[in-house]
């Protein structure tokens, strides 16, 4: 055991390491651009220059005589392929389909040529002229419209609220009203976008980095009028996602269109300037809180507002509402979602969508709050804790959220804070701590998987999910090992293939407690064919026992007396090499249909508030900031998190996920934004370089504490997922510690220094 | 990127010839001239995958002798650094190190080590502004294509310049070891067409003004091959402070290059060059006056800095520079004061 592997506690797998890690280390890995194929094109998009207006004239002359180039796909050629559709694709804009521009950086033209050198020197040589309109880029902007979420998109269904919150506000003894901001912010997966794709006959085959590989295929189906089953995706490694690669995107038909008319493979691979415009983002936000509460800090009153950015065509709704409006037990509850439509290309899911941005500001209001009060926000916290959420008086399933303070803050050292602002200081340096609650509802959705157990103990695990580095494959391999009684050594995982049966979207941190499930069925199939065989043998050591007395254990069915059959034997009496099992999962309360809409690619994701009881994971996060007292640069020395998931798989896996998470909410913090062009709504920071992320030197120290929490009623592995949840409340940590630090409330993101020269 | 030839010349006379060769057209801007060098090639083939350089002939120095090019003397009269030693060779030089840190820090701040493993020290002195309107070839830009208009001074202008800019061009100098040469005096020894000249890095790059599009005084095809630095009382009591949002690999906010030599308190002479803040490297003699014979400390300090800044134009963006360049300067000159030499 190490740091990196912590020691398990209870109700928390071994720290294997990830079934991939040499592979991943050496290159070995083959994410989807690396798929050799002969004969390969290679497709460059031409994106437009504007971000509103009319494509006059598009002139290829210049494109079309360069050495090499062997098509150009452009306007009038989608003739008998559908429009994205809203929802399975990120935007249901076709930008082929008309000569609208909706969008900066929106695609014109795919140029294809015998080499990328060529393909991307005719792109340049492709000119376009516009009729151009006056861009409204920004919440500020003239032009932009301002319509209700609720109703227009798919979230919320209603705005969460309980009980009279203006009687409630109105005479609350405290009142504390303060409006947050958040930023657009890129996604940046290091593994750049890309489609590669080919046709045999009738049949096509994609080559794509997703998170939702039946979804992609679904959608890609229906937009070519074809049989899903004609079509096949492959994304065997996918190196990350963060929702970027969730929703489907207008590139792919293009690439396959492309493929079709040349009658060879075709790979586009979207430059990182590119991905800037032609895939989604995470809305900008304002908002309101308004807080009414009693002197000793029971919160009487909530109301949140959000408004969010969206495009002209696509209502996307962030709507983190329905997850802060439950976070603690306030005594009446307002909340409302607006959306500004703009000349944007369509936001989308980021890593932890909704909360990121809305967690950010009840945090953030909460440390006020606590100022306010003259408490201890930790105190606070717990004033306010409950174990039922407050729109339905729903309990939850389980809430060990003030066991995580606790844990955090005594890790931290919080108590050798002193709260007065501006006060502490190491030589040159404030120093401010801060903390926030992480929070992140538990989905859970439909999944199948195939197992296969031969004779000498191999276990082959496949589904359809998706690696995006979150180590699926590697905690899918433990259940079938613990479930069949091999070493994790014996199991190999097969993933990223239509190929294989189907899993959901690798999204809302449901992936673990979904397909974990559906190969714990199938793994429960295969023993109990074991067992009825030795059971029902003639002479056995196991026959005629009862079939629920028996497991397996290191390649032999025991009893619980310790009478054992190994499994060459097992297998004898089946005359069989190799037991397979496909099983199916279908989450309790989903709708029967729903491995059939699965096997569409379409979603029926559940759980957060909905059901019986609500299921949520939670957390506690510490930072520490130091601040030069001249030149005010913000650096982060320290990082703790704690977290209550239910039971973790891996400890390494979730240490290094919630690690990521917490350098992600740091990031977010200090760091992200997407800067966009106030006169012209275009995208001007496109690259590593001008769009901020921290860098080794910026992440210093970063303890993760995993609580032991036991949850047999959030799904059958009781897992909770954890993908999403380190990066929740991070921001606000951070931003309450430089209050601390400084004495300065930031209410708005990326906090940087020039908020703090003068 | 489009086609272009590539030539690696093994002698001073054939690189020039052979940059020279590519057909010039009236009125090319530099970034834009058909022949150009290449040494480690860290910001030329980023321009070139941007398209914002497409040079047609691109002549590789690297087989230019070593022995002569690639070498660093330091004695007595100061340094002279072969234009092809590059910057991590440079920054683990001993004798920089200890008598010249601010040359030391200012290689060791810049970029990432893999990329200093790459870039050669003549070609680091001209690299070319990170301005994002400048780098998209969709904007309007004088650098690029003059008179076409500037993009950047009423777009997002957060990391542009406030000293020494114009109404045709704000994009900030990116670089940071040229702001130790112009605080230490260094010259450099060119080639060209016409022969050789030593020119003071101070008189190298030139402020936008109205024709923004040309950078340095350097003719076309002419060739940086040695650095000089000076020796003095100030070289060994000298450092950079580079002041940006993250720790490292991040272009500078603002900065500030000085070299003191004291008498107990008093500034015997004061060096300040400042970079993340000016169109060129920039020496801030007003700053350096305002210290000379007095006592260095947080009143002379801030007196240096008001006068650095006395002339910043700032836009929409970026007015945070001129407090913040304020303190870089009174921080980088208490912190030189106080190291131990």
């Amino acid at each position: 055991m190490s740091t990196a592997a912590p020691q398990p506690k209870a109700n928390q797998g071994q720290p294997e390491p990830r079934i991939d890690a040499r592979l991943k280390v050496t290159g070995g890995a083959r994410y989807a651009a690396d798929i050799p194929l002969s004969n390969l094109a290679y497709g460059v998009l031409v994106t437009s220059d504007i971000a509103r207006g009319q494509v006059r004239s598009i002139d290829f002359e210049a494109a079309k005589a360069t050495p090499g180039v062997l098509d150009i796909v452009s306007y009038g050629d989608m003739t008998g392929i559908e429009k994205p559709q809203f929802g399975s694709a990120y935007t249901s804009l076709g930008p082929l389909h008309d000569r609208t521009i909706w969008h900066d950086g929106q695609i014109m033209a795919l140029v294809v040529a015998d080499t990328f050198e060529a393909a991307q020197d005719a792109a340049r040589k492709v000119k376009a002229e516009y009729e151009e309109q006056h861009p409204s880029g920004h919440f500020g902007s003239a032009g932009t419209e301002t319509i209700p979420a609720k109703g227009h998109a798919q979230r919320p269904k209603e705005n969460p609220s309980a009980g009279d919150f203006d009687g409630a506000f109105q005479s609350a003894p405290v009142k504390l009203e303060a409006e947050y901001r958040t930023p657009t912010q890129t996604h940046n997966p290091i593994e750049l976008f890309s489609t590669t794709a080919y046709w045999t006959g009738k049949q096509l085959t994609i080559c794509e980095p997703t998170q939702s590989l039946y979804g992609l295929r679904g959608e890609i189906a229906r937009q070519f009028r074809m049989d899903p089953a004609d079509v096949r995706v492959i994304a065997p490694y996918v190196g990350g996602g963060f929702g970027s690669k969730g929703p489907s995107t207008p590139r792919t038909a293009i690439v396959a269109l492309a493929a079709r008319r040349l009658n060879r493979p075709v790979r586009c691979v979207v430059s990182r300037e590119q991905a800037y415009t032609t895939m989604p983002y995470r809305a900008p936000t304002r908002q309101r809180i308004r807080i009414g509460a009693t002197p000793d800090g029971k919160i009487t009153a909530f109301s949140h507002e959000g408004w969010e950015l969206t495009s002209r065509i696509d209502n996307y709704a962030v709507a983190g509402t329905e997850t802060t409006t439950r976070l603690y037990g306030y005594g009446s509850v307002a909340s409302d979602v607006q959306l500004v439509k703009a000349d944007r290309q369509t936001p989308a899911y980021m890593r932890s969508p909704p909360e990121v941005p809305y967690v950010f500001a009840v945090e953030s209001a909460l440390d006020e709050l606590a100022y306010k009060l003259g408490m201890d926000p930790v105190e606070l916290r717990r004033v306010n804790d409950t174990d039922r959420e407050p729109i339905h008086g729903k309990p939850f399933t389980s809430r060990h959220l003030m066991a995580c303070y606790d844990q955090a803050a005594q890790a931290f050292n919080w108590s050798a804070r002193n709260p007065k602002p501006g006060s502490m200081r190491h030589g040159d340096w404030l120093i401010g701590m801060g903390c926030a609650t992480a929070v992140y509802p538990t989905h859970i959705a439909p999944a199948t998987a195939r197992v296969r157990l031969r004779a000498d103990g191999d276990v082959l695990v496949q589904s359809a999910s998706q690696e995006l580095g979150t180590g699926i494959r590697t905690v899918a391999g433990q259940m079938a090992a613990e479930q069949l009684g091999v070493s994790f050594d014996k199991v190999k995982v097969e993933m990223g293939d239509t190929e294989l049966p189907p899993a959901p979207v690798s999204g809302g941190s449901n992936s673990t407690a979904s397909v974990c499930s559906a190969v714990l069925k199938a793994c429960q199939q295969i023993q109990e064919r074991l067992f009825r065989a030795a059971v029902a043998s003639n002479n056995g050591p196991l026959a005629g026992r009862n079939p629920a007395d028996l497991a397996i254990r290191n390649g032999a069915l025991v009893a619980k007396d310790g009478a054992a059959q190994k499994l060459p034997d097992v297998f004898a009496l089946l005359g069989a090499g190799a037991v397979e099992e496909y099983a199916e999962f279908i989450p309790d309360g989903g709708p029967h249909d729903a491995v059939q809409k699965l096997y569409q690619g379409k979603l029926t994701m559940t759980g957060g508030p909905e059901g019986k009881k609500a299921k949520y994971a939670y957390g506690a996060e510490f930072v520490e900031v130091r601040i030069n007292s001249r030149t005010r640069e913000i650096r982060i020395p320290r990082l703790v998190g704690a977290f209550a998931a239910g039971r973790i798989m891996n400890t390494r896996t979730a240490r290094s996920q919630l690690m990521g998470g917490l350098i992600w909410g740091m990031s977010a913090a200090l760091f992200e934004a997407t800067e966009i062009d106030e006169r012209t709504a275009r995208t001007i920071n496109r690259d590593l370089q001008d769009y901020f992320v921290p860098v080794n030197a910026d992440v210093q120290q970063v303890e993760v504490i995993l609580l032991t929490e036991v949850d047999h009623e959030v799904n059958p592995a009781g897992v909770k997922g954890i993908g999403e949840l380190g990066n929740v409340g991070t921001n606000a940590a951070v931003a309450n510690a430089v209050f601390h630090a400084t004495g300065k409330r930031l209410r708005q993101l990326p906090i940087r220094l020039e908020h703090f020269v003068a | 990127m489009q086609r272009f030839a590539y030539r690696r010349p093994e002698s001073v006379e054939a690189a020039i010839q052979a940059v020279s060769a590519a057909p010039g057209r009236p009125n090319t801007p530099p970034v834009r001239a058909p022949g150009q060098f290449i040494a480690g090639g860290t910001n030329m083939t980023d321009y070139m995958a941007l398209d914002v350089m497409r040079p047609e002939i691109l002549v590789d120095i690297n087989r230019l002798p070593a022995a002569r090019y690639g070498r660093m003397e330091a004695g007595a009269q100061g340094l002279r650094l072969g234009a092809l030693v590059r910057m991590a060779q440079a920054e683990d030089h001993p004798v920089i190190k200890s008598q010249y840190p601010v040359i030391h820090d200012t290689l060791k701040l810049a970029a990432s080590r893999q990329i200093r493993n790459m870039a050669s020290l003549g070609g680091n002195v001209l690299q070319r502004t990170r301005c994002e309107y400048f780098r998209e070839t969709s904007w309007a830009c004088n650098k690029r294509q003059p008179g076409a208009g500037c993009s950047a001074l009423d777009g997002f202008n957060r990391q542009h310049a406030i000293l020494g800019t114009s109404p045709d061009c704000i994009a900030a100098y990116a670089g940071d070891f040229a702001q130790a040469l112009i605080a230490l005096d260094a010259t450099v020894e060119t080639m060209g067409a016409n022969g050789g000249r030593t020119i003071k890095v101070a008189d190298l790059h030139q402020q936008p003004g109205s024709t923004p599009n040309v950078e340095t005084v350097l003719e076309p095809g002419e060739l940086i091959l040695f650095i000089n630095v000076p020796a003095g009382p100030w070289t060994a009591r000298s450092r950079y402070l580079k002041i940006r949002d993250r720790d490292s690999y991040q272009f500078a906010l603002t900065a500030a290059a000085v070299a003191l030599d004291l008498d107990g308190d008093r500034v015997r002479e004061a060096r300040i060059a400042l970079g993340g803040v000016a169109t060129i490297p920039w020496r801030a003699h007003e700053a350096e006056a305002a210290l000379r014979g007095k006592p260095l400390d947080e009143n002379t300090a801030a007196q240096a800095a008001q006068a650095a800044f006395a002339n910043a134009s700032t836009r929409q963006h970026n007015a945070f520079k001129v407090p913040l360049g304020k303190q870089t300067i009174v921080r980088a000159l208490l912190e030189t004061k106080a190291m131990k030499v």
